[in-house]
């Protein structure tokens, strides 16, 4: 048999798609918002039993004693599984002990409060914000040197702004804990996890487990937030699979506690820097230096990459150090280190334009020779500047006006891959002309289901509603894990060629019935007809009916080296921020909030709007109210709780503006993912409007009323300007 | 056995709304306390209590120290109210009783009984979607929509007393629920869609 044609799996034409780039509402919305939709806390399964766990108090402690005898003899109690034996070391508050399941969830936390711990309590070290007391739990990495910074820095002519910037530990806070039921019978293990790697999640648990993975059974309809922090079965999906065995296979129900949550399921590095950085008098930026230093937990914290997007800074000295310290592990939080190095770089260049007396803008454009994007920052600089009426509003730094209530506005850049994921999706075209598509991937709240409905109805030229779409299970193909921002490059990829090889072969049915070759064909407004013909032409019921007895059955595969144009990475993007500021109370108020954002093809523009909302209003959250509080003394989190780990309401993020960038020649790039790189710059604008509203820099974020006071009255905490420890 | 509650239940939301001007929080307790009649003990075993969640009378048992979030979750498979940080912030658990929008996760189950107890299962017909419901679709006033249930039940309580809202005012009358995604620029829109779409009087499907 001849090599058949190689199909042609390009994105249909801008002008001539019907659904792909059309602001469709989410599939699952209408279950989302009548309750009806179930998430892994919501399974019910028949003898479910309930977990509790115990965790430690300690931040660093060894477990000298362990006595489970009297919880496991407590009425409803059926099983009591020890996690951290005693002898072993725990080494953050939070860790897992040991858990027990029950007949009721009340049952099982009062046997949990009757286990027996005794520990030998150890020093610990819970806060990194002075690098001086860390000691030897500070690693210093290699020191990078480019061209001749220390010469540089000597010329009296340059223009030279010093400051300390710091941005805290987050916890990813997702409004469903970790957690997942489980039921494990002799030969077989059912979980329902809350996951972003509903393929990956049999496989990594069957590892742990040394239980084989194709007898691992994994569905997930509906997950209530991941941010990062859901891709591995964790700990607890372990030792929730042993509790199930122990308690005879039942299913155990076992959801994190928002405390337990808070403290050990995820958090995002802090950031600390003292930056020098230096321009000529003209705004020409020529040194950078910077000591820098984070955690992420007991493995220190990843260096963020300073100086951000202006790379190509010609003489440069950077030094980091990876603080370890005894408090919860560090995930992927939404562009990993990205906003941390944007905060830290943009507020130094923020600083130093306003030494220069240069409006921001302008000393942004005057360096983009030092990105990687020069064109494209400088024109989504111009964008920018009028969605936020930047010359309207903006005035150099400390000239706001002479009452207490100050605005201002700042600015901020951001970068980002995306691109799309391993994916294989199976559709199938039954006789009857009903159509199936088939991917293990999740949907995340990004309308994963929806984009992928899209693309298949696009491809075989149906309503949306003539598709039937299976995923969040791990019988089907698979699907990689949500993270990156490459879900919908990677599953509309999958998708877009799997239909496409299937519409083929119904095309090699209805050619004949048509009296012309198959490649004569397309696919439209529910037909199958001669291309530019729909007087030749069969209904799409009509032609699935040539099939007979046989249903088309295809795959298409998403290779993520050879996405051969469905989807391509690389974007940047700008955002700026107006705020007001009551320099008598300390309080920041958002005012308008602009997004401009570089991309490829746009499935979806009303999800994609969605993702970049919510984005910067996760921003917002990070500048003015969440961070993770650590007692110095009891090494324990002082706000693991949703009173005081503080999130923005829906009265606190003012306007929001998205703009993205759909333009002829951006869809030419094929799909790029977007829910991490609007994620990146929105602390960083909206303190560098503080800075410009009140005329000082408040070093820490979030921009708190005390902060925001102490700035104002020189009295900031900082390691250049110590005053209160 | 407990056909009558024992004490009032005084949810967070409940709570603030009753702190009127120049009233302490420590005064508001102190009348509560005061109202609470000294009932008949009970517990710590499990109790049998009849709650009426959406017009119907259901049978149940629970300890008195369960929740009505966790009796609707756990005992009644009435999963839609979500438990997130089961202390009367987030408003993801928020359900109507006797036509106040409460927290369910700061209301104990046995002080419900004898009230109207409205759960997003009991907004719509099944097979149909409440105008709040369609609003939030069409707005993307969703993401995840672990939120979301909670989020149009305050919307169904704060709609039904402000029927011609304020942008302003939607943002006050929202104010006990939170979202991590960040859907409120949706939200916001959802609920003046829905406040002009209810103008037939869908106010209880």
């Amino acid at each position: 048999m001849p090599d058949p044609v190689k199909p042609d799996y390009a994105w249909p034409a801008m002008e001539t798609r019907r659904q792909i780039g059309k602001p469709i509402s989410r599939l699952d919305g209408h279950l989302k918002s009548s309750g009806r939709a179930k998430y892994a806390s919501d399974w019910n399964r028949k003898d479910m039993l309930f977990a509790a766990l115990l965790t430690s108090p300690h931040a660093n402690a060894r477990i000298t004693k362990l006595d489970i005898d009297e919880a496991k003899g407590m009425p409803g109690v059926v099983a009591v599984n020890v996690i951290t034996p005693v002898g072993q070391q725990v080494q953050w508050e939070g860790t897992e002990i040991a858990v027990v399941s029950a007949k009721t969830e009340e049952l099982a936390r009062d046997a949990m409060r009757r286990i027996k711990v005794e520990y030998q309590v150890m020093p610990h070290l819970v806060k990194e914000e002075d690098l001086a007391k860390a000691g030897a739990r500070a690693k210093a990495a290699g020191e990078q040197v480019t061209g001749d910074p220390d010469q540089t820095f000597k010329d009296a002519d340059l223009v030279v702004s010093d400051g300390y910037y710091a941005i805290p530990v987050l916890t990813h806070c997702c409004l469903e804990p970790h957690g997942q039921v489980t039921e494990w019978t002799a030969d077989q293990m059912n979980v329902w996890p809350s996951t972003q790697n509903v393929s990956g999640h049999a496989g990594d648990l069957g590892t742990t487990m040394k239980f084989p993975a194709d007898k691992i059974k994994v569905h997930m309809d509906h997950i209530g937030g991941g941010f990062g922090s859901k891709f591995s079965p964790d700990r607890w999906g372990a030792e929730n699979a042993r509790l199930s065995q122990m308690s005879g296979g039942k299913p155990v129900k076992w959801m994190l506690e928002r405390n337990t949550e808070l403290q050990i399921a995820g958090n995002r590095p802090s950031a600390f820097a003292k930056i020098k950085v230096a321009a000529k008098k003209d705004g020409t930026l020529v040194a950078w230096q910077s000591e820098s230093w984070a955690t992420g937990g007991i493995g220190g914290g990843g260096s963020p990459p300073i100086p951000y997007v202006f790379t190509e800074i010609p003489n440069k000295r950077m030094n980091h150090s990876a603080v370890a310290t005894n408090t919860g592990g560090v995930r992927a939080w939404r562009a990993p280190n990205h906003p941390q190095a944007s905060f830290l770089t943009c507020s130094a260049l923020e600083d130093l334009a306003a030494k220069l007396n240069m409006d921001p803008i302008e000393f942004f454009k005057k360096n983009l020779a030092l990105t990687a994007r020069k064109d494209l920052y400088s024109r989504q600089l111009d964008i920018a500047a009028e969605l936020i009426e930047w010359k309207k509003y903006w005035k150099p730094r400390g000239q706001n006006g002479a009452g207490p209530v100050k605005e201002g506005l700042g600015i901020a850049i951001g970068t980002w891959g995306g691109g799309g994921h391993a994916s294989r999706c199976q559709t199938t075209i039954n006789p009857d002309g009903t159509v199936v598509v088939e991917t293990g991937s999740q949907d995340l709240g990004t309308g994963t289901r929806t984009v992928i409905t899209q693309v298949a109805a696009e491809t075989f030229g149906l309503p949306m509603s003539a598709i039937t779409l299976h995923i969040g299970d791990n019988s089907l193909p698979p699907s990689g894990a949500s993270g990156g921002s490459t879900t919908v490059g990677g599953v509309s990829s999958s998708t877009r060629k799997s239909t496409v090889n299937a519409l083929a072969k119904l095309f090699d049915v209805a050619g004949p019935a048509l009296n012309v070759q198959p490649t004569e064909l397309e696919a439209v407004d529910g037909r199958i007809q001669v291309k530019g013909n729909p007087a030749k032409s069969l209904t799409w019921k009509a032609a699935c009916s040539k099939l007979g007895v046989s249903k088309i059955s295809e795959m298409g595969i998403n290779d993520q080296r050879k996405p051969e144009g469905l989807n391509s990475s690389g974007v940047g993007g700008i955002q700026m921020a107006h705020v007001s500021v009551d320099t008598e109370t300390g309080i920041v108020k958002m005012k308008r909030f602009v997004t401009v954002q570089d991309i490829g093809l746009v499935v979806n523009p009303k999800l994609a709007d969605s993702q970049v909302h919510g984005a910067a209003i996760m921003g917002i959250c990070g500048a003015l109210f969440e961070e993770r509080i650590m007692d110095a003394q009891t090494g324990k989190m002082l706000n693991a709780d949703m009173e005081f780990y503080k999130l923005a309401g829906i009265g606190d993020i003012g306007e929001i503006i998205s703009h993205l960038d759909i333009t002829p020649e951006n869809d030419k790039r094929g799909i790029v993912g977007l829910g991490e790189p609007c994620a990146v710059g929105v602390v960083a604008a909206i303190a560098n409007a503080v800075a410009n509203a009140i005329g000082v820099r408040v070093p820490s974020v979030p921009l708190t009323p005390d902060r925001v006071l102490a700035a104002l009255n020189g009295t900031s905490s900082g390691s250049s300007d110590r005053r209160s420890a | 056995m407990s056909e009558k509650p024992t004490k009032p239940s005084v949810s967070r939301r409940g709570f603030i709304g009753g702190v009127s001007v120049g009233t302490t929080a420590l005064g508001l307790l102190e009348t509560s306390e005061i109202e609470a009649a000294p009932g008949a003990t009970q517990g710590p075993d499990e109790v049998p209590i009849t709650l009426r969640i959406n017009g119907k009378a259901v049978q149940l048992s629970v300890e008195p120290r369960v929740t009505l979030l966790d009796a609707l979750r756990n005992r009644l498979d009435m999963t839609g109210a979500k438990r997130v940080c089961d202390r009367g912030t987030c408003g993801a658990c928020t359900v109507n009783i006797n036509g106040r929008t409460v927290y369910g996760c700061t209301t104990l189950a046995i002080d419900a009984q004898g009230k109207d107890i409205q759960t997003i299962e009991g907004i719509a017909p099944e097979g149909k979607l409440h105008p709040i419901s369609v609003a939030f679709v069409n707005q993307d006033g969703q993401q995840c929509g672990y939120c979301t249930p909670g989020f149009v039940m305050a919307a169904k309580g704060f709609l039904e007393k402000h029927p011609n809202p304020t942008y302003e005012q939607v943002e006050r009358g929202l104010g006990g629920n939170l979202c991590r995604c960040g859907t409120y620029v949706g939200v916001r829109k959802a609920v003046l869609e829905a406040s002009k779409n209810m103008k037939g009087g869908f106010h209880n499907a």
